[in-house]
């Protein structure tokens, strides 16, 4: 692993507006927990040679409160977001799908921000940002500007940030209506969604779908046949033509659209 | 690059990029640490950093900067964890038991069955079948081995 490492290029940022500099200064790859980017490292497919270390940016680590607005930052892991009363207490699902990432090594490394800036489209923590229409604040050494999360991935891993943004916080409005959260994988810990679902049951619906399209999606002619009162099996039908998952080494397509169908149900059942 | 290792200071050159568990093996000769898939998870390369277990292999060295880390020699080699791994033969090729009693540190005296198997869920064994890993860890933790689990109660 040593030849790997020898091209590798580390800037340790010592505050964020030292980070931002950098970021400004020529294109690096922002390294939080890790947890996927030396996966990548180790399997030598890391593609990016510069890198800055934003590990110690504490100022990035709060979870907190504005106002009505829950106030997540980028750095705070699975494990104190697991933790945290203002979580279990504004969205719940988010601590249920914080505490089915890897295991406890991986928890305590891996982040919100990295989650989605590493815009995987089975990313267990999207469905839940997605269903509760998160909002990402990105800052630059220029501006801060927030993007919604179901606006903010343009296809397969990529998204509108620019290289010289870093995502610093995820804000979450209240959230009305039960919320439900379900990863369908090979194993209870350590296993990359076949599927991931979130859904809150407000009275318009919102319903958000990991790993059955090249990224995060919600679904919104199923919201939609939902809130008029179609039932629950007219809405399976729609659902399953508005996804398009695939075949691949995790699962199948025909699997996907079965139990993300099941799930809808399942859903709508468990929250009445 | 300083921090603690074992409670010693610990001082490493380097490229701030390369894998802790490259460091901990390679410059601190502390080959306790294993490594398994090299992508966090089997946890065989677990560690503790500042009290919380996390995988060696995916951490930059940077990032222990000044913070405390502990390994499986840390633990002295004499740990009734340790001999409980022995006794309740909850080690057979050995490769996961390092990482598996380094994630096991942050269980209270009060662990049930459960937090013992939500503490190691990071953490894959190829050979026991993890119920001589659930048993000497309950075992560690004050529950009797009368109570603790057969193998078909222990599906993951």
């Amino acid at each position: 692993m040593r030849t790997a490492i020898s091209g590798l290029d580390l800037r340790r940022a010592s505050s964020l507006e030292d980070a931002l500099e950098i970021l400004a200064s020529g294109e690096r790859t922002p390294i939080a927990g890790a947890t996927d980017l030396y996966v990548a490292l180790n399997f030598g497919t890391l593609v990016p040679r510069r890198f800055v270390d934003i590990w110690a940016l504490d100022e990035l680590r709060g979870i907190s409160m504005r106002g009505d607005v829950l106030v997540i930052g980028a750095l705070a892991t699975y494990t104190s977001l697991m933790r945290s009363p203002l979580v279990a207490d504004r969205v719940p699902m988010l601590a249920l799908a914080s505490g089915q990432v890897g295991g406890v090594q991986i928890q305590n490394r891996g982040t919100l921000g990295g989650n989605i800036a590493n815009a995987s489209p089975a990313g267990d923590s999207l469905p839940v940002l997605a269903a509760v229409d998160a909002a990402i604040v990105l800052r630059s050494a220029r501006v801060e500007r927030r993007v919604g999360i179901n606006e903010f991935y343009t296809g397969y891993r990529t998204s509108v940030m620019t290289p010289d943004e870093l995502i610093v916080a995820v804000e979450i409005a209240p959230v009305e209506g039960k919320q439900w959260f379900r990863k369908v994988g090979t194993r209870a810990a350590q296993a990359i969604s076949k599927i991931v679902v979130a859904g809150v049951r407000g009275a318009a619906p919102r319903i958000a779908f990991g790993s059955v399209a090249p990224t995060v999606v919600r679904v919104p002619e199923t919201e939609r046949a939902l809130t008029a009162g179609a039932s629950i099996d007219d809405a399976m039908a729609i659902l399953v033509k508005e996804i398009k998952p695939i075949d691949d080494i995790r699962s199948t397509a025909e699997y996907r659209l079965r139990v993300s169908a099941n799930l809808l149900r399942k859903f709508w059942i468990e929250t009445d | 690059m300083k921090f603690v290792l074992n409670g010693a200071s610990t001082e490493v050159a380097g490229n701030p990029m390369e894998r802790l568990i490259d460091v901990l093996r390679e410059d601190c000769g502390l080959t306790g640490t294993k490594e398994g898939c090299g992508e966090g998870e089997c946890g065989a390369c677990t560690v503790l950093v500042n009290g919380e277990p996390v995988c060696s292999c995916i951490i930059p060295v940077a990032q222990v900067e000044n913070a405390e880390v502990v390994t499986i020699e840390g633990l002295g080699g004499d740990d009734p964890l340790q001999h409980l791994f022995m006794n309740e033969v909850g080690a057979q090729c050995g490769i996961c038991t390092p990482g598996m009693i380094m994630a096991a540190q942050v269980l209270g005296a009060d662990a049930t069955l459960d937090d013992v198997k939500t503490a190691l869920a990071g953490n894959l064994c190829r050979c026991t079948g993890y119920s001589a890993i659930y048993r000497a860890v309950l075992k560690w933790r004050g529950v009797d081995s009368v109570d603790a689990p057969g193998k078909s109660e222990v599906v993951a």
